[in-house]
């Protein structure tokens, strides 16, 4: 656990050191706030009404936390498992003392800290002062959407990790990655909430482990999701969490078992 | 004469995007995967745009049809740049691993050489999504086609894709400034794409003139589209549509003095 909690650590500095690429980070997600904003604010006028249990503040608490959670969540996957696949580098991971996955999701955990106090709560606060705003409506909702922040930074970091993994088996997985980031992109809640969707693509949404990397802790923030509903909405992120990561060592096995590096 | 020294200028560009051609296309199935791919981007774009007039009907101003067609415009022009420009956006891990210098040896222009360096055939899938939007954008919406109309589109297509193509130049040149805050670019270059493909009525007024006079991406779709359609929008006047080359030749302006002061800038990788 001590060494867990070292490694977390030293993501976060590491992703601490460029300053200046979380600045800039932060200005494009809020680039990015400012238009999504107006063109959901535009369609809620245009209804007249609430759309799927989102009324003007919600929206807006959906758009600025979904900016600032963009940099924290690794929704768009990470390469670096797959390129020390193919190079071989993986083997050094093995020998180490603790376990890949744990070694590689603590220094995730690290890099999404620093992500989100650096990037996203900066985005989120410029986005609460310029627009009305709905925030977390209780305590409960603060701790809960804290907790399930958490939870969508495992789950998005375990999916990726085995897809990941499938370098072991495949000379490129450079179209597997991509296909990944779209269908995550469009089903987890960061262009459109969730909710919006017709009722067929809403299905396949929330079948996917997609809505729990960012829909989830969204609807939760913004206080579309209270009282007992809370509950089910982190107990799916927990099963998709513990799913993905059980995943993850079963592949990471066999990928072990199949793994020939060559030379002395 | 004039002619045959020209296209002995332009020889070694024509040799250049030929061989960058060619190697995409040796690995048939990993090219196939992403133009798949770039496909699967275009049609996740266009979910967006679906999925919001699947809750209502007009969005600032604009029915499915007629958004549609912004869309499909702003789409198109901006794979096009991508296509050809995109791969600016390398220039910051060019710059950190000292391979700059290497094309600055070579008796080529840097800027033409950069934008030689690759050609991303992938492209061609979002591109093809752009065309069937404007395929069908143009067949079902009410047009009174004239021969201004046609002009009219070609020269939007045009003059958006110098527009984006600017964007991304102009990008590449404050590249050599940021390096670590490459991200900054992003926000005018997609940032500007993604807004290019709203109706501009959506957006406050200060985030308008921002999006016509800063970054002009309204009138990579939206001001042409409201002439095209005859809509009534008293910020968006017919006349206004045919400034659109006048937009894409200030912002090449922009572009070169971005590029130009950051070449300067740039001292060499040292050693």
């Amino acid at each position: 656990m001590k060494t867990f909690w070292l490694l977390v650590r030293a993501g976060f500095r590491r992703h601490s050191t460029y300053r200046l690429a979380l600045l800039a980070g932060m200005t494009t997600n809020s680039v990015f706030g400012f238009i999504r904003a107006s063109i959901l604010l535009a369609a809620l006028a245009s209804a007249g009404t609430a759309i799927g249990g989102y009324d003007a503040p919600t929206t807006i608490a959906f758009v600025w936390w979904g900016q600032a959670l963009l940099g924290t969540v690794n929704l768009w996957g990470f390469a670096e498992v797959k390129d020390r696949v193919r190079t071989g580098d993986i083997a050094v991971d093995f020998l180490r003392p603790v376990d890949p996955q744990i070694a590689y999701l603590a220094h995730d955990l690290g890099r999404a800290g620093i992500n989100l106090i650096g990037r996203g709560l900066p985005a989120l606060l410029l986005g609460a002062l310029l627009f009305d705003m709905a925030w977390p409506p209780s305590a409960v909702s603060w701790v809960a959407g804290a907790v399930s922040i958490l939870l969508a930074v495992v789950v998005a970091f375990s999916g990726s990790f085995v897809i990941n993994l499938l370098a072991f088996w495949l000379v490129e997985i450079r179209g597997i990655t991509l296909l990944w980031m779209i269908t995550g992109g469009l089903l987890c809640g960061l262009y459109l909430p969730v909710p919006w969707f017709p009722d067929w693509l809403r299905t396949i949404a929330n079948w996917s482990p997609f809505p729990s990397m960012l829909q989830n802790p969204i609807d939760i923030l913004a206080g579309r999701v209270v009282g007992d509903d809370i509950a089910s909405a982190v107990g799916v992120q927990v099963f998709w969490a513990v799913a993905l990561l059980a995943l993850g060592q079963v592949v990471l096995r066999a990928g072990r078992r199949r793994l020939e590096v060559q030379g002395g | 004469m004039a002619d045959r020294t020209l296209s002995r200028r332009l020889r070694p560009y024509r040799v250049l995007l030929a061989s960058r051609a060619r190697a995409q296309m040796q690995y048939r199935a990993s090219f196939v995967t992403d133009i798949l791919g770039t496909v699967g981007v275009g049609l996740a774009e266009f979910a967006e745009v679906w999925v919001i007039f699947h809750n209502v009907d007009v969005l600032g101003g604009l029915d499915f049809t007629a958004a549609l067609l912004v869309f499909a415009l702003s789409n198109l022009s901006f794979s096009l740049a991508d296509m050809f420009v995109g791969h600016l956006d390398q220039l910051p891990s060019y710059i950190r691993a000292g391979q700059v210098d290497a094309f600055y040896v070579r008796p080529l222009p840097l800027l033409a050489q950069l934008m030689t360096s690759d050609l991303s055939l992938r492209r061609v899938g979002r591109l093809s999504v752009a065309l069937v939007a404007l395929g069908v954008a143009l067949t079902t919406a009410d047009i009174a086609w004239s021969p201004a109309t046609v002009t009219l589109i070609v020269l939007t297509v045009v003059s958006g894709t110098a527009i984006f193509s600017a964007l991304f130049t102009a990008a590449g040149g404050l590249q050599f400034f940021l390096v670590d805050g490459a991200e900054f670019t992003n926000a005018f270059t997609y940032g500007g794409s993604y807004a290019a493909q709203q109706s501009q009525q959506v957006f406050p007024d200060p985030l308008r003139i921002f999006w016509t006079f800063v970054v002009p991406t309204a009138f990579v779709a939206y001001i042409p589209a409201v002439a095209i359609l005859g809509l009534d929008d008293p910020l968006a006047p017919t006349w206004l549509a045919w400034l659109t080359p006048v937009a894409g030749l200030l912002a090449w302006g922009i572009a070169a003095t971005c590029w130009r002061l950051g070449t300067r800038h740039y001292q060499g990788a040292g050693g």
